[in-house]
């Protein structure tokens, strides 16, 4: 696979229109930090949220026409600051504050929190009844993450004391193959997207995904750029770890009946056998172990969880509402190759 | 002096089993997992889960299935006798 380039999107509004233009000029030039952003609702606001998602990006990708000098400019600093205030006051207000008894016990309340997933069962919907078209889709939203599988919870790792770096390690590892990029579950992912007809190529269906489903990205990405929020950060890879092996099952099992070949399960059944490992060791050995050697933190790892399920419930609820009004939850419906 | 490093030397790491709380055993270390005849079960990854509630699909590994089912175990020893 070759490095990661991307194009520049289309802007969606005032927000990345501005961004993205000075973007294309010399790096920490014409980028002027936005009023206070007015949204009614951020974590589904197109233009926030994608232009949030472009000031992440500069730390993980090339993007074609933006001098990489952008990543540390500080007018882009401070623009991406006003985007993720509204973000981050909508996301504080889906979740509940963790109780005493909760911090008592991170490992344990981990698994209350993830038996409470505030979400619409999307995955069993998959196994049961969904067509190759919305397993299409669902992909492609998935990619957004998915093709930089494991690359968020990183920032973590200069961050953390050695008992849960080693955990948080021990899962990453896995996550990016045992030291085989053949096996690195980003690639698996490129191949399921193959096996599918799509474009398997890093940002192809950038233009086609909506804000809520940027959100689900920005999140991890804010929780992984900032290191005073690393607790929300273990937490959130918790979180998606334990509410992982069950549901990738029934996605692959979605394939099967659909009459997938291999190439194109293999990725959800790798993860059903590697989160079952994953989210034991996330949840006592690195959620449990970051909270005990500092407490601190320890009601954010809960914050980072219940973020995840709310952000998730939101972006699962998206892909339902659009499929039941019989149309596409994409933001212009996908050309697959005949 | 020169340091000599013995190519043979035991490298191997210690088998550790570790049962989770209402959750698998994790196994780490050099070790193999076979059935009765001794023929080596495929493991492709350096840390594996065996299952401990009975009900996982793909025993003897781990699918999460104990969540769904309400297993309950501590990490521990549990006492014997009772009381």
């Amino acid at each position: 696979m070759a490095a990661r380039l991307i194009e520049l999107p289309s802007p969606r509004g005032p927000l990345s229109g501005r961004l993205f233009e000075a973007l294309e000029g010399p790096p920490g030039t014409g980028l002027e930090p936005p009023e206070a952003v007015e949204s009614g609702d951020p974590i589904a606001d197109e233009d926030l949220q994608l232009a949030l998602y472009v000031a992440y990006e500069v730390h993980y990708t090339e993007i074609r026409g933006v001098d990489p000098g952008w990543e540390w400019a500080p007018s882009l600093l401070a623009f991406r600051a006003e985007l993720e205030r509204p973000f981050e006051a909508a996301v504080d207000e889906l979740v509940e504050p963790a109780t005493d008894q909760e911090l008592a016990s991170v490992g344990a309340a981990l698994q209350e929190v993830v038996a409470e997933d505030p979400g619409p069962p999307l995955s069993r919907y998959m196994e049961t009844q969904g067509t190759l078209e919305q397993m299409r889709e669902h992909v492609i939203h998935r990619s957004a993450y998915q093709l930089k599988e494991a690359d968020p919870h990183s920032w973590a790792i200069p961050r953390l004391s050695p008992g849960p770096k080693a955990a948080l390690l021990e899962v990453q590892a896995d996550e990016y193959g045992g030291g085989s990029a053949e096996r690195m579950h980003a690639v698996l992912f490129a191949k399921t997207m193959a096996a599918l007809g799509l474009d398997p190529t890093y940002g192809a269906y950038l233009e086609q995904l909506p804000g809520v489903t940027l959100a689900t990205v920005n999140l991890m990405s804010g929780f992984g750029l900032h290191r005073r929020r690393r607790g929300a950060l273990v937490g959130h890879l918790a979180g998606f770890e334990m509410t992982s092996s069950i549901p990738n099952r029934r996605y692959g099992n979605a394939l099967r009946r659909l009459g997938c070949v291999r190439e194109a399960t293999h990725f959800y059944d790798e993860h059903v056998e590697a989160d079952a490992v994953h989210e034991n060791i996330a949840a006592w050995d690195l959620a449990g172990g970051l909270a005990a050697d500092e407490p601190g933190v320890a009601a954010d790892i809960l914050y980072g969880a219940r973020a995840l399920l709310q952000v998730e419930a939101r972006w699962a609820t998206h892909l339902m509402d659009s499929w039941e009004r019989g149309e596409s939850s994409l933001r212009e419906p996908t050309a697959v190759p005949a | 002096m020169p340091v000599v490093v013995d190519p043979n030397a035991d490298q191997s790491a210690p088998v550790t089993i570790t049962p989770y709380p209402d959750g698998p055993y994790l196994v780490r270390g050099d070790f193999v997992v076979t059935d009765q005849e001794g023929n080596a079960l495929p493991t492709e990854r350096r840390t594996i889960a065996l299952c401990r509630c009975g009900k996982s699909r793909i025993r003897p590994f781990c699918d999460g299935t104990h969540k769904l089912i309400g297993f309950e175990a501590p990490s521990g020893a549990e006492p014997w006798p009772r009381d």
